[in-house]
């Protein structure tokens, strides 16, 4: 498709402002203004309008497309929840309002949502308080990892190193990296932390470990065993734990991690808690404390008094600002309604199902594709290997064919050739069924025919992609042609 | 059960495929000790009362006050067509674009989006988003730090309070100096901002307008950090950036934004979006998600994500940032803004908010004891010195219904008297002849 | 087949050194480039840095990876490989040619490399 700058005529628009003001010349020195006006694009409404719907077609969604996409909990996002992020009664709010003394009364219902929303997630998580101001999964790591920090410097040391399990996310080590950590890789055994290599690392660094991140159940999608012995060791030299919330979706109501012993943890709310990803982002990533991280949480905080809400900015052993104000506040007004939704049980019964569907999933494929720890449970993924001679990116891309989207193929880098699934609670019987019978058939013909498949995708509007040229050559605008 | 399609004759049928004889057996795993101490938490309610619960919230608030609350986030128009565009859910239900030939949509759309903020802010290229103005400040300062291996980051006290907050929160861990160069009446002191930049500085940073309103030009300062090979970071206000001189212009050579004014609403602090644009140099560095233009294997022009090896999945701790999810969404909904207001829609907005303010400063100083903070060129906000307390004023105003500014004190000691007055093209004239009465009344 | 010339001396983070008195030119082995697939940028130190062996003096990229350069001897940096900018393919194409990297000036000569016996020797340990 052409671009939308392709698509602009010269003293085309779409938006004219009422507006008899003065030319900004008449306002401002010349030396203090722009040479040319800027290049954007110069269309109608509808050229726009049609651009971008053209555009949208263009894509698989969750609304369109079974997205199994591991790791990222792509289920879906009731409607309604849209419609309630945007009442004008949030959406025009300027988030300063409530700075204002007397501004604290115009904002009651806001401050109200931020109040309940960390009323209900620190009780599905065991943890004393939340703060909203991440606005990322791994902005949360990045906020959750510098609580630690502050944690060891009230104590009046400085640790440096940050324990990451060879299976964490990417993120993880990045996070920790970004706050001035040294990352210390421990490996796995059958799938799980590796309590001897954990105890290595521990008598290696002794009290220079600050904590350990884990990923629980891990990114293979198993429930981690040894977690009361991690928990205990770290424990033993005054380090922290953290939990990175990103499969939350497969323990709600069944384990909380503040229960199991765990002082920190970032929620990523695109993925547990229903809100859309947007291709991208928004997301969320509110971060949870215990009692011992509890000083240090950024400020301000929602305070409740009597039928009240206030802010409270006096907080002085605060990390300072993760964000400028309440973080995505958008995107967790759509997760508290949500929650509110579903309830208690409703929440529970989503990690049931997830869990379900996904070793339903696991079952049905164990004939089709290579499945390690197959005798064991999932948890709301599970991780699985293309076939002898066989390439996860080219089943993937046979999946595309089919209307699929392909599950995660470049993660976890601890098994060779993975594709990794979730399903998610909100899929029916029928589609996980399609998805087993689509993998049947890509299997047999990627044995049968493998140059085929490695042609595929041949529906779609484009084949794949020369991504080689793409990184060599760095065409990143419409001008670097 | 919302969201779930289950019947209960599929649930046993597919319990047995698994092999188990309930839903909580296949929990077998977290042993009973480490089962939730408490689950106390509301039952489900219907979709029309948790909607109505929020109405009644909603209504609580008060967004409709006459305000000239700025300070780095604006209320300005929005066009249906961005809400309608951006709530398309082939959009908004899609995850980040890996699979480039099912996300073709959202990768022409990020490619359109670099495409545009390189052209306003006037730099080579640019990536798909950060979250805000202030990570975006952060990330531009950490591209200077990687790039000349450098400690010190020269910063005007001019930038926005909360950035420059975000910003000693996120470098506090990484021996890095703050070196701050205190404002001088709400302007960029220039003489002391060169005279701070030395051959130990990664990177001097500003702010076009700055915190207080105020327009510059640091062309002459980039220069100063250019003989000295640190980078000129620029901080801006895209709606002005339409007609302000622009940071290629000036010689920066990382260019950033708070662009929540370019089609977000302001909806209490978020989400909003981090734009970054830099010079083609400077490339490697730029952290987060970038789209590259190439063909697939038919010749076909298409869009991939690009330079990933950069990035947090495949550097892990040596990325250039942490950064994963993004705000495309966001970006998506500046881009149509962009592409709908055009060169002259978005120059006739910042046009207007500036010949407001002009009209707001000729009314409140005309009234005793108000005058301006400076003399400084200013674009649609201005810092006003009152007689008494701009929290006083604040206060007092609420009651007739109107947000006369921020008041500078709350991040500016010894600034208590100062208000900072915006004006967007959602103001009018009868809006600031009301605010002048009322002022001038309690004065 | 993988022909690693007989006058290098190679470590075993795939990077080799071309000793000629006291300047060693490195570059990386077939076996890595082959490893990292289409090479897509190389990232290379500055003339006059000072580089250690088995420390890092750089970086390698392809579209699905990244590695660390590590230098195979200890010295300072006397060119690097321009050409690579703007072709880092050479690095897949001529390993031990023009997609040589950086000339070291030694500080000493270096210990505990292998030839190319040796190095194929572990290249049959090591899987891609």
């Amino acid at each position: 498709m052409k671009t939308i700058f392709a698509k602009s005529v010269p003293g085309r628009s779409a938006w004219r402002l009422n507006s008899d003001a003065p030319k900004a010349a008449d306002m401002l020195p010349a030396g203090l203004l722009r040479q040319d006006p800027p290049r954007l694009p110069e269309c109608s409404e509808l050229d726009v309008v049609r651009h971008f719907t053209g555009l949208s077609r263009l894509n698989y969604s969750v609304d369109a497309n079974f997205y199994p996409l591991g790791s990222c909990t792509m289920k879906y996002n009731p409607k309604f929840t849209e419609y309630v992020a945007a009442l004008p009664g949030f959406s025009r709010l300027h988030p300063m309002l409530p700075q204002l003394t007397r501004g604290v009364a115009w904002a009651q219902g806001a401050l109200r949502c931020l109040y309940e929303a960390e009323q209900w997630l620190c009780e599905l998580t065991g943890m004393k308080a939340f703060t909203f101001q991440p606005m990322a999964g791994a902005n949360g790591e990045f906020a959750g990892v510098k609580l630690m920090a502050a944690y060891h410097a009230a104590k009046g040391r400085k640790r440096t190193k940050m324990l990451i399990p060879d299976a964490a996310h990417g993120t993880n080590p990045a996070s920790a990296a970004l706050a001035g950590f040294d990352a210390v890789n421990i490996e796995s055994r059958d799938g799980m932390v590796d309590p001897e290599a954990l105890a290595r690392a521990i008598a290696e660094h002794g009290e220079n470990v600050a904590g350990l991140m884990m990923t629980c159940p891990n990114t293979l999608g198993l429930m981690e065993v040894h977690l009361p012995r991690i928990v205990e060791e770290l424990r033993r030299i005054d380090a922290l734990l953290y939990y990175d919330g990103a499969n939350m979706n497969a323990i709600m109501g069944k384990m909380r991690v503040g229960d199991v012993g765990f002082d920190v943890v970032h929620l990523n709310v695109h993925k547990t808690l229903g809100t859309p990803h947007g291709g991208g982002g928004p997301g969320a990533g509110p971060v949870g404390v215990g009692e011992r991280l509890l000083p240090f949480l950024p400020a301000p905080r929602v305070i409740k008094n009597g039928d009240s809400y206030r802010l409270n900015y006096n907080l002085p052993q605060a990390i300072g600002y993760i964000g400028p104000f309440y973080g995505s506040f958008a995107v967790v007004i759509r997760a508290l309604a949500y929650m509110m939704r579903l309830g208690g049980e409703g929440l529970s019964r989503a990690s049931e199902y997830a869990v379900l569907n996904a070793n339903y999933l696991k079952k049905k494929l164990e004939d089709v594709l290579d499945i390690p720890y197959a005798h064991r449970l999932c948890a709301h993924e599970f991780v699985a290997s293309a076939p002898d001679g066989l390439h996860a990116l080219d089943i993937a891309k046979g999946l595309l064919d089919r209307g699929i989207h392909a599950p995660t193929i470049y993660f976890p880098l601890i098994v060779k050739e993975c594709l990794m699934a979730e399903p998610t609670e909100t899929e029916s019987r029928e589609t996980l069924d399609e998805y087993v019978q689509a993998l049947t058939e890509i299997v047999a013909q990627g044995k049968a025919d493998p140059q085929g498949l490695a042609a595929a995708p041949v529906s779609l509007p484009v084949r794949r992609m020369d991504e080689t040229a793409a990184a060599r050559q760095m065409v990143l605008t419409e001008d670097m042609a | 059960m919302p969201y779930i399609p289950h019947t209960s004759e599929e649930l046993q049928e597919m319990l047995s495929v698994v092999g188990v004889r309930s839903l909580d057996e296949l929990f077998a795993d977290i042993p009973a000790a480490m089962r939730p101490q408490s689950f106390d938490l509301p039952g489900g309610r219907g979709e029309a009362e948790v909607c109505a619960y929020f109405e009644d919230l909603a209504a609580q608030n008060r967004p409709d006050m006459v305000s000239f609350l700025g300070a780095g986030y604006y209320a300005h128009q929005i066009p249906q067509a961005v809400n309608a565009l951006s709530g398309r859910s082939e959009f908004y239900t899609a995850y980040t674009p890996y699979q480039a030939e099912c996300s073709q949509g959202t990768l022409q759309a990020i490619f359109e989006f670099q495409t545009a903020v390189s052209r306003l802010l006037d730099m080579d290229c640019a990536n798909a988003s950060v979250y805000d103005g202030g990570t975006a400040l952060f990330e531009a300062a950490m591209m200077a730090v990687r790039a000349t291996r450098r400690r010190v980051l020269v910063v005007d006290e001019c930038i926005n309070p909360i950035w420059r907050i975000m910003l000693g929160t996120y470098t506090s861990g990484l021996d890095l100096e703050l070196r701050l160069v205190p404002q001088a009446s709400g302007v960029s002191d220039m003489a002391a901002l060169k005279a701070a930049i030395g051959d130990d500085c990664a990177a001097v940073l500003v702010q076009n307008p700055n915190f207080f309103g105020a327009v510059a030009d640091y062309s002459e300062l980039f220069a100063r950090a250019r003989e000295h090979k640190a980078f000129g970071l620029i901080s801006v206000y895209p709606v002005m950036q339409a007609v302000l001189k622009t940071p290629g212009e000036m010689g920066a050579d990382v260019a950033v934004a708070e662009a929540q004014s370019l089609g977000q609403p302001l909806s209490f602090g978020g989400p909003y979006l981090g734009i970054m644009a830099c010079r083609k140099a400077h490339i490697r560095q730029l952290p987060g998600r970038i789209v590259g233009r190439t063909s697939d294997l038919e010749g076909r022009t298409g869009y991939v994500l690009t330079l990933q090896a950069r990035e947090q999945h495949i550097r892990r701790a040596k990325a250039t940032s942490n950064i994963c999810s993004n705000q495309a969404l966001c970006a998506l909904r500046a881009l149509v803004h962009m592409s709908l207001l055009g060169p002259s829609g978005l120059a006739r907005v910042a046009e207007s908010g500036m010949a407001l303010a002009r009209y707001a400063v000729e009314r409140l100083t005309a009234i005793k004891g108000v005058e301006l903070l400076n003399d400084a060129p200013y674009g649609n906000e201005v810092a006003l010195r009152l007689p008494v307390p701009a929290e006083q004023i604040i206060d007092r105003m609420a009651s007739k219904g109107c947000v006369p500014g921020y008041p500078v004190g709350r991040y500016f000691a010894g600034m208590e008297n100062v208000l900072l007055l915006a004006c967007t093209e959602q103001n009018d004239r009868r809006q600031i002849d009301f605010l002048a009465e009322t002022l001038g009344g309690l004065l | 087949m993988s022909g690693n010339p007989d006058n290098l001396l190679y470590s075993n983070s795939h990077e080799w050194a071309r000793i000629e008195g006291d300047v060693a030119t490195v570059g990386i082995t077939h076996f890595a480039q082959e490893a990292l697939c289409d090479i897509t940028y190389v990232e290379l130190p500055q003339v006059g840095d000072s580089v250690a062996q088995h420390s890092e003096f750089g970086s390698i990229e392809s579209v699905k990876a990244a590695s660390d350069l590590l230098s195979p001897v200890d010295g300072e940096v006397i060119e690097v490989n321009s050409a690579l900018e703007n072709t880092p393919e050479l690095c897949n194409s001529a390993p031990y040619a023009d997609g040589w990297l950086i000339r070291v000036k030694l500080s000493g000569q270096p210990e505990g490399l292998m030839d190319a016996a040796a190095y194929e020797e572990f290249c049959a340990t090591q899987s891609h």
